[in-house]
């Protein structure tokens, strides 16, 4: 028997256009502050095409079709001297993203090994953790990257007489040269079959979490996935008429002949940045393990499930939480440190347009593109990142 | 009285002693089969390791500074020599060989006040008066013309003087920018917001490297023409808004920590919006991020190695520049890269 509450009262809008009013006084500085950031930017647009016109330099993006004239060490697709500018530009960035997605791998791995290591009960494993931690942390990474370099140089053979192990890689003063097999339909087979696999173990996961969800019975997902995955490559393989061909690399004259190679610039670029990050992530993955309380693996062992169930279920999902975040973050960074490697002549994106740069004079479009692509790698990681992160997060209602 | 024979129980055993060398090795080196494997393991690498590295370290490295020496130990033993021979060149860069010890005091001054700044004791008014009289110091060093000493123009600075210098100044100047951009990023007014977010997180998802290159080939087309801005003054603004965008970050999760009621108490109080962040929020919000900010320093000092790509001679680029032009000495960098590593070690750690 309550009486119905009145309709709140709602306060007199208030459209008072007097100084005294905050809303008008946040639109006026808003509008001082958009006026002097327009007069700034303003300013330094008219500065730089001044600037541009006295100095005779020509801008506009269509320099990126006429040739490049230099040449890349290192490249994933095919490239001569004479191609557009683009084409080098898109070889930089390949090469950018292939040494922050491979150095981001392993750094995962490494940096959570050592994280765990911290919580050993063996003496010298955590103190070795701990003195490889704050080593790497404390130097520069350029430093290490230019060391690293300079150790390879020195420690590699020299040119000419490559050292081989078991006649299928070389150590050469190009670097680490290993065979490849010969692209051909059974290996493309193979792929597909692999993809098909990976859908198919997708398909068995969502079924098993259904079955469980409504059973309560738990089914196998890992080793059926594994089967499933390696059965298709396989099967893929065998149809395409299970070719066994390698492109097997052999010192020629001066440098290696076929096969693949990984050159130093690229292991020592990978090495420094991988072993620097790892030292953060190792952090990272501590700071995640020891926010779970104690008391959690205790409940968790109480209700009999066994040391790896309770690592599974209970402790790893909490401190994936704390991890995500703080991960994505060193991931980032080390996407961004990769941008060093244009100190030990790799040629990544910072490179390729730091030479454009000196040939062509187009400061302002090289910097736009490297931005650009920067902007687009870390936004994309992150995104990614963020979509995980929700799925890890607690489910709050 | 039935005299029933008394016997003593048994006496309980000794707790197993849990303090001391012994139980402490047997818990942490030998718990467990493969805590054992692992400790055998270790100790046979440092077995086989430490020896090695001693040799090449200490043993049979040369110390004394002539190449000679260095070339005939060479895949044996380390050159120390050349740390020896070229300490100077690698510290202070190109800075007039007979003037050096004026980055030497002045990175000596700029030192203690960074240190004594960490102090709570001297968190006083008169700090800030402490800094610009050793900011003026270090300018008045390093720049010289006057009481006798020879001007030297900032291109030829260098080594750890500029190291230090480029790292604390960013900071310093950093910090107000952060603090700003912080308040107005958590302001309601839409075009504050905006351009506040806008700054942060385009500086924060391109490398530093890449504003370094901004500060070093677009910042002259920036200017009136005719002007021209020393390199040093270029990076030093380029490393400021740098590490300005991130700060920002730390002081904002630094205002984000305080509680709303304290903005609400203040407000109910009448303060103004500033007089509340001053004396309310700000306070409480600075306090809690010094470790954030330490922790900026920290990675601002190791990030001043790049401007060595910019061919700006501090630390790292001093190094490379020392050895370099002396085909005697370049075969032994790596020792001098060893040299460098620690110092920046002794710096961070």
């Amino acid at each position: 028997m309550t009486a119905p509450a009145a309709p709140p009262r709602t306060p007199p809008a208030q459209r008072d256009w007097s100084w005294r009013s905050r809303h008008v006084r946040g639109l006026l500085y808003q509008l001082i502050a958009l006026v002097i950031i327009g007069l700034a930017i303003w300013f330094l647009a008219h500065n730089t095409l001044t600037n541009m016109r006295v100095r005779g330099i020509q801008s506009g993006f269509d320099f990126l079709s006429s040739p490049a004239g230099f040449d890349i060490g290192e490249r994933l697709v095919p490239y001569e001297s004479n191609d557009p500018y683009w084409m080098a530009f898109l070889i930089g960035i390949l090469n950018t993203l292939r040494v922050a997605i491979v150095g981001i791998v392993l750094t995962t791995i490494l940096g959570t090994l050592l994280g765990i290591g911290r919580f050993s009960h063996n003496a010298l494993v955590r103190g070795l953790c701990y003195a490889y931690v704050e080593l790497f942390r404390n130097i520069p990474v350029l430093l290490q990257l230019l060391m690293w370099y300079l150790f390879l140089i020195q420690a590699l053979p020299m040119a000419g007489e490559p050292k081989s192990i078991f006649g299928l890689f070389y150590l050469g003063a190009g670097g680490l040269a290993y065979p490849v097999p010969v692209w051909g339909l059974g290996q493309a087979l193979a792929a597909g079959g692999a993809l098909v696999g990976v859908g198919l173990a997708f398909l068995w996961a969502r079924k098993a979490r259904l079955h469980f969800e409504q059973t309560g019975q738990v089914r196998p997902v890992l080793l059926p996935s594994l089967g499933l995955v390696i059965g298709c490559a396989l099967a893929g393989w065998l149809a395409g008429g299970a070719p066994t061909a390698w492109n097997v690399p052999k010192p020629g004259g001066f440098s290696m002949e076929g096969g693949s190679s990984l050159t130093p610039e690229f292991i020592a670029v990978l090495l420094g940045l991988t072993l620097y990050t790892a030292s953060y992530v190792a952090e990272v993955v501590r700071a995640g393990i020891a926010s779970v309380p104690r008391g959690q693996g205790e409940a968790a062992s109480a209700l009999g499930l066994s040391k790896g169930q309770q690592m599974r279920l209970v402790s790893l999902p909490q401190a994936l939480r704390v991890i995500i975040p703080p991960m994505t973050n060193q991931f980032l960074n080390l996407t961004k440190n990769s941008s060093l490697a244009v100190a030990i002549g790799y040629p990544d994106v910072i490179s390729i347009s730091n030479t454009a740069i000196n040939q062509t004079g187009r400061a302002v479009e090289c910097i736009s593109i490297i931005m650009l692509v920067y902007l687009t790698t870390s936004l994309g990681t992150s995104a990614l990142m963020n979509w995980y992160n929700k799925r890890a997060a607690i489910k709050e209602r | 009285m039935n005299a029933a024979s008394f016997t003593p129980i048994a006496p309980r055993e000794a707790p197993v002693r849990t303090e001391g060398a012994g139980p402490w090795l047997k818990r942490n080196l030998f718990g467990n089969v493969p805590s054992t494997v692992a400790t055998l393991i270790l100790i046979g690498l440092a077995v086989w390791w430490l020896p090695q590295l001693a040799s090449w370290g200490l043993v049979k490295a040369v110390f004394a500074p002539s190449s000679e020496e260095c070339q005939a130990a060479r895949g044996i033993g380390a050159c120390w020599g050349v740390v020896t021979e070229k300490y100077r060149l690698i510290m202070f860069g190109r800075y007039p060989f007979e003037e050096q010890w004026r980055p030497l005091f002045a990175t000596l001054a700029m030192v203690t006040v960074l240190v004594a700044s960490c102090v709570r004791v001297f968190w006083k008014p008169w700090l800030g008066l402490l800094w610009a009289a050793m900011l003026a110091l270090f300018f008045g060093l390093m720049f010289g013309g006057f009481a006798g000493m020879a001007y030297v123009p900032t291109d030829r600075w260098g080594g750890l003087p500029l190291t230090v210098l480029l790292a604390t100044l960013s900071i310093v100047l950093a910090f107000p920018l952060a603090v700003v951009v912080a308040l107005g990023r958590r302001s309601n007014m839409p075009a504050i917001k905006t351009i506040c977010v806008l700054y942060v997180e385009l500086i924060r998802g391109v490398p530093l490297i890449s504003v370094l290159f901004m500060a070093s080939f677009m910042f002259p087309l920036f200017m009136p023409p005719g002007t021209s801005i020393d390199v040093l003054l270029r990076v030093l603004v380029g490393i400021t808004l740098f590490s300005g965008a991130y700060m920002a970050e730390i002081v904002r999760g630094g205002l984000q920590a305080i509680p709303k009621g304290q903005q609400e108490a203040a407000d109910t109080l009448g303060l103004s919006y500033w007089q509340a962040q001053r004396k309310v929020i700000l306070p409480q919000a600075l306090a809690m991020v010094v470790p954030g900010i330490m922790n900026n320093f920290i990675a601002i000092f190791k990030d001043t190695s790049l401007v060595t790509i910019v061919s700006l001679y501090e630390l790292t680029g001093s190094m490379g520049l020392a050895l370099d032009s002396d085909t005697d000495w370049r075969p032994f960098k790596i020792e001098g890269y060893f040299f460098i590593a620690a110092i920046y070690f002794l710096f961070c750690f």
